[in-house]
């Protein structure tokens, strides 16, 4: 029972601790960004697949190589790229404040 | 023409597909069912039982280890990002992928990055949205999530329904690949070949559990990327590592010439387009397997870890499969000792998804032939046994634990009763692999893929991120997506007309996740909010506790705590 209270009271703490609310709009609004952003490059790839066969298909510097390549192939690095600067903000950044909101709560 | 066909088949087959609007796939069928057997190839056979060896060493290893129901689920909590991130990437590098996309590369140039594009997007997704998440809150299954605050027994049952439908079709889809592959690679009987991978994921499962589970796709996911990696260099090298020499070579043999420098008719159909596309990209977030590893890692730092790690990984090895697509137009192509005299043009020996094989050949000589040989063999046995798993820890976690049993049951029956579902899923696999070898199985990645963002996915999200969720609405909208998902799929070309036969499809397009996905989305929120029970109100009030866990993982499952 005094384990139940014990959460309880850790809980209220938190919930009343601005550095919990903080955490919570700062990552909801970078997690939802990146998503929002993945999203449309994503949907824009489609579209041009879709809609721009011809662009796509455009001689890059007068070779060969088409347009096409480097989209394609930057589609892939941005999502390499997007998860990567998450993590550096949520494993730097947010996990800082979620270490002191925890220390906070004891 | 037929390599085209077969290209589009092979990659259709374990990874998933875009049959969008292309007829040439639609009539496609499962043309691995054609395929010729090979003379035995031995240097693969050598190379495939080593393999076996050490895995089966690790497993030995593993199984002296397990002791709780955390080691035998989630390993014990104790595998790193960096190493987790390795298994993500081998549960989603099939050899269907790698044989697959190389050889649609090879039939059809630029359309194949559409396929590697779609598949690597849903990473972020997962990384931003749910894997966090996910570890703080769940401990063995994603539905220790989706039941967190509500009521145990139907969510549940649909969660292991769902999970266990997209497990079974995902495992026809393997195995019939698996059997295919091995006749060709390495000259044995489908049978043999299906009753091989089945009886030694058995073994991995029930004897290594998770441990072995994890380490095996990891060695696999390292052997994939050497090998791949080494066929990519090979060709880049033979081109000056110029990319313009290497495409303009292919430019110069391809038939289609410079059409495969620009997207073909892969993609016409708008609604077709997109709802593809958001398959491909939310599926990945619905897959039992996939999910069920993110429990192995001890919090949720290394959880966002293993996501970076596996997306770099998987967007490495898609382009080297580009890299060897149009490798295999320029040097398997040429070569006559490759080409199917009879057929002639672009078609190989062996079959449509032989590009990726023929080029170690011509690149390796006969040693490395028989090293990627191995390799696919050890892939498909590392996807299947993870699949099985996740299986597995659904009729037991889910449907024995915590619904027959109601929670009161000890670890050990319950890893008992896992163990049992393990062998039993095993059987289920080689009694369909046999039963659908001459099956179309092209509908499978629709399916499942289907089920995934439109019946798993939902409902997953609506419980990290609605407080008004109810059982209700969770139960009603995820029935919603998955009937849904289900009935368009048989009600879709692929399966009424090219399984069933009948003259013109009821519905009209291959992916029904543009319609289903916010349908089970809309659902849930509608019936979670008409949902006035006191049960209700008290699942609202549980929300708040359930979202400081969520977001700081205070009092999360401390699976390494040993």
């Amino acid at each position: 029972m005094s384990q139940v209270s014990n959460t309880q009271a850790v809980h209220e703490r938190i919930r009343n601790n601005p550095k919990f609310h903080e955490l919570v709009s700062k990552r909801t609004s970078f997690a939802w960004t990146l998503s929002a952003l993945m999203l449309a490059i994503y949907a824009g790839f489609i579209l041009l697949i879709a809609y721009g066969k011809d662009f796509l298909g455009t001689s890059l510097s007068g070779g060969t190589t088409t347009i096409g390549f480097p989209i394609g192939v930057g589609v892939i690095l941005s999502a390499i790229v997007l998860t990567g600067i998450y993590v550096r903000r949520a494993n730097g950044e947010f996990d800082e404040l979620n270490r002191q909101i925890i220390e906070e709560s004891r | 023409m037929k390599t085209l066909k077969s290209a589009f088949t092979a990659a259709l087959l374990a990874t998933g597909g875009l049959m969008a609007a292309t007829t040439a796939a639609m009539a496609a069928g499962a043309d691995m069912g054609n395929v010729e057997k090979q003379s035995t190839n031995w240097h693969a056979i050598v190379m495939f039982v080593i393999f076996v060896g050490i895995t089966l060493g690790i497993t030995y290893w593993a199984a002296r280890k397990n002791k709780t129901a955390a080691d035998f689920y989630a390993a014990g909590g104790g595998i790193t990002g960096f190493q987790n991130g390795l298994a993500i990437a081998g549960d989603y590098m099939s050899a269907a992928s790698f044989l697959g996309i190389s050889a649609l590369v090879y039939g059809s140039g630029f359309d194949g990055l559409i396929f590697s594009v779609g598949w690597l997007v849903g990473w972020p997704i997962i990384l931003f949205l749910i894997a966090e998440r996910l570890r703080n809150l769940g401990k063995f299954t994603f539905a220790d999530v989706a039941s967190y605050r509500l009521a145990q027994g139907p969510v549940r049952i649909f969660a292991a329904t769902s999970a266990l439908i997209v497990v079974i079709f995902y495992l026809i889809g393997q195995m019939v690949g698996a059997g295919q592959l091995i006749k060709l690679l390495f000259g044995l009987d489908y049978l043999v070949a299906v009753i091989v991978v089945g009886a030694l994921m058995m073994v991995y499962v029930t004897f290594g559990g998770m441990t072995a589970t994890t380490w095996v796709q990891i060695i696999k996911a390292c052997l994939l990327l050497g090998g791949a990696t080494f066929i990519a260099l090979g060709v880049m090298n033979h081109f000056g590592f110029s990319f313009e020499n290497l495409f303009t070579k292919a430019v110069e043999i391809h038939p289609k010439h410079g059409a495969i420098m620009a997207p073909g008719s892969l993609v016409t159909n708008p609604v077709d387009a997109i709802s593809l596309g958001l398959t491909l990209m939310f599926g990945t977030a619905g897959l039992p397997h996939i999910l069920m590893r993110f429990f192995t890692v001890p919090n949720a730092k290394e959880a966002r870890k293993s996501v970076f790690f596996a997306t770099g990984f998987i967007g490495y090895f898609y382009i080297l499969t580009f890299i060897i697509g149009f490798g295999a137009i320029t040097l398997v192509a040429t070569d006559p000792q490759y080409i199917d005299a009879a057929k002639g043009g672009l078609n190989l020996k062996g079959g449509g998804n032989m590009p990726a094989i023929w080029l170690a050949h011509a690149i390796g000589g006969d040693l490395f032939l028989g090293f990627i040989s191995a390799v696919a063999f050890a892939t498909i046995l590392a996807v299947v046994s993870g699949l099985t798993l996740a299986g597995a820890s659904a009729i037991s976690h889910d449907l024995y634990a915590n619904v027959f049993a109601r929670g009161r049951t000890t670890e050990a029956s319950e890893v008992r009763v896992s163990k049992i579902a393990s062998l039993f899923l095993g059987v289920i696999a080689v009694i369909l692999g046999v039963i659908f070898e001459k099956q179309n199985v092209a509908f499978i990645v629709a399916l499942t893929f289907s089920i995934a963002a439109s019946a798993t996915f939902p409902v997953l999200v609506m419980s990290m991120f609605s407080k008004s969720l109810t059982t209700r609405g969770a139960v009603i909208g995820g029935y919603i997506g998955l009937i849904g998902s289900v009935g368009c799929v048989v009600l879709s070309k692929v399966v009424w007309v090219q399984s069933f036969g009948f003259k013109a499809e009821i519905f009209p397009y291959v992916y029904p996740t543009l319609f289903t996905m916010p349908a089970a989305f809309l659902s849930c929120w509608i019936f979670s909010i008409l949902d006035n029970s006191p049960r209700a109100q008290a699942e609202r009030d549980a929300y708040p506790s359930q979202a400081i866990r969520s977001e700081t993982g205070l009092g999360a499952e401390g699976a390494a705590s040993h």
